[in-house]
Order: structure tokens, then C-alpha cells, then sequence
């Protein structure tokens, strides 16, 4: 048995199965899901509740394309940060209301970033823009953006399936 | 598809704040000062026009014992929608994004567990014929965000 194993039960699995077809457009979405796992609308919502206050669920809201908002540019910027400077550098640059994703991720041979964000915009002099004033907020300078040509792939993940 | 005030209103506010109550779609509405009917009609527009993509909850995969990396690979230029194809086909890949680099086709990919993420990727070597597949999984999180905010 593994660790999640012993954290959800069989129960939980369903319904998480459940929420994953997203809310339905009915009056009652809650009653509507907590029918099929039979149980009632309060345990449903309770259940969800307690998803969310223990990190399970990390939002719960609607999910949205950008591009058809008008996002229509999406640079990768990769940045190679002194090691001891990049839980700051990190911090600094996911203040920018402009970076979607800031992750520390390891250097590989022939790959020497370690710092990760994402950045969408209307164009692309607007991601370099934000670029270039991300290296200034934090003096970081060997950096690289890497513009998304086409989305091949996007789907939300169908967990316990 | 073009957007009006109250849809973007409305976009704003289920991205953040979605009602846990019994009739969320009506507090939506009282918030907004609309019907019910209406946001209910907005959001099934908005969704069938493809700019919602889901309501409700998005889960924390590492919270749900799954395991998960952001690949890179570097692939001919003619090989890419083939290569493309073969990595798509696992269900743990969930976004892979062609982008301009030499190292050009970056996805994402979870698994229930290391031993299976690793099993995938061997998997995709083994049919891509592309040995180098350079795994890149987060060590530190400083900000996934997902909410695009609409003016």
C-alpha cells in the first residue's frame, strides 16, 4: 500500500473521479454530482472543502484558454541563477503579475538554466519586455525565451483511471 | 469570440471566487446583478466557443501521490508531428508546447508513481527512436498561477 493509498480512500477516489468531468450548468451542479456518488449535497460540498484546505484541490474555479483571451503569446524564459540566489531570484520574479509559472528546475549538460518562468502576453515584444525587466528586478543575465510556435498538446490530467 | 463587459465580469470571478453553495450559478448572478438564466447562458457559450475549458476543481497532483516532469527533447523538424503524435498518445502527457529552440518539443508528464513515470519515458524513447529525453522536474515552486485577469 502506498502513501496515498492510506490518505484517500476508495471513496475519495470517486469522487475525485466525478469532479474531474467539471461542474455541470444545472442549478444544483453539487446535487447533480453528489446524486451519482450517492451521497447528499452537503457531504459533497464538505468534501470539497476539506480538498481545498489540505492542498488536494489547488483551486476551484473555471479553467480557461488563453489564447482564445487574447494571450496569444507564451514564452518559456529560462534563466541561469548562482545557485545560492535562486530561492530569491524565484521569489522576486513570481512577484510579476505578468509570470504565470516560476519553478526551480536542475541543469542538465548542454542545459544550464535552473530557473524557470512563464510568461503570456498579447505579443512577443511584450513577453522580452517583461524579460528585460525581470533581469533588471533581480540581475540575472544570462537568460533565454523560448516562444511557444504551436500547442500541441492540452488536456487536464485524469487522475485514479 | 468577443467578450462583453459582463462576460469578462463574470470570467473574472469564476476563476477566483466559484460559490461552494447549492445554487452557485445564481450567487454568481446576484454578485454580478444578472439572472441565473444568464450566467448559466454565458458561461455555456463561453465554454462550447472554447475560451472555459473546465469548471470546478483543479487537483495538486503531487497532493494525489502522483509523480510528475517537464520533459524537453530535440527533434527534426520533419519528425515533429509524428514524434508529437507518439508522446500524446500517453494520457499522463497534459500540455507539450512546440517552441523555437534547438531543443524544440517540451511536455509535461504525470504518473501514478516514479517507477511508472520512468517506464513512460523509456516507452517513448523506445518508439520515438529519440534516446535523449532531458527530464527537468520541479525542485522548488514559486508560483503556478492560472488565473488570467480580464479588464
Amino acid at each position: 500500500m502506498n502513501e496515498v493509498d492510506k490518505i484517500l480512500t476508495e471513496q475519495d477516489k470517486k469522487i475525485i473521479r466525478a469532479l474531474q468531468n467539471g461542474l455541470p450548468l444545472v442549478t444544483r451542479p453539487y446535487q447533480s454530482i453528489a446524486e451519482e456518488l450517492e451521497m447528499t449535497e452537503d457531504e459533497l460540498v464538505e468534501k470539497i472543502r476539506s480538498f481545498i484546505t489540505d492542498g488536494k484541490i489547488r483551486r476551484f474555479g473555471a479553467t480557461v484558454r488563453h489564447f482564445e483571451l487574447g494571450f496569444v503569446a507564451n514564452a518559456m524564459v529560462v534563466w541561469d541563477v548562482p545557485e545560492e540566489k535562486v530561492s530569491e531570484t524565484g521569489r522576486i520574479m513570481a512577484g510579476f503579475k505578468e509570470v504565470t509559472h516560476c519553478y526551480r528546475r536542475p541543469r542538465r549538460p548542454g542545459w544550464p538554466y535552473n530557473l524557470f518562468t512563464v510568461v503570456h502576453g498579447q505579443s512577443r515584444e511584450y513577453c522580452a519586455g517583461i524579460a528585460k525587466r525581470l533581469s533588471r528586478a533581480t540581475g540575472v543575465t544570462n537568460y533565454s525565451l523560448l516562444y511557444s510556435t504551436a500547442e500541441l498538446k492540452k488536456s487536464s490530467m485524469r487522475y485514479f483511471e | 469570440m468577443r467578450l462583453d463587459k459582463i462576460d469578462r465580469k463574470l470570467l473574472n470571478l469564476v476563476q477566483e471566487k466559484f460559490p461552494l453553495l447549492s445554487e452557485p450559478y445564481r450567487k454568481l448572478g446576484e454578485i454580478i446583478g444578472i439572472s441565473e438564466g444568464e450566467v448559466l447562458a454565458r458561461l455555456k457559450q463561453m465554454q462550447d466557443e472554447g475560451v472555459i475549458r473546465r469548471l470546478g476543481a483543479v487537483f495538486e497532483s503531487r497532493k494525489l501521490g502522483y509523480s510528475g516532469t517537464l520533459c524537453a527533447m530535440r527533434v527534426e523538424p520533419d519528425r515533429v508531428d509524428e514524434v508529437a503524435a507518439i508522446i500524446n498518445s500517453f494520457p499522463g502527457v497534459t500540455h507539450n508546447y512546440l517552441r523555437e529552440h534547438q531543443i524544440n518539443i517540451w511536455f509535461t508528464v504525470l504518473a501514478g508513481s516514479e517507477d511508472e513515470l520512468g517506464e513512460i519515458l523509456n516507452l517513448m524513447r523506445e518508439k520515438t527512436g529519440i534516446r535523449e529525453i532531458m527530464e527537468l522536474p520541479a525542485e522548488e515552486v514559486f508560483k503556478i498561477k492560472v488565473n488570467f485577469s480580464l479588464s
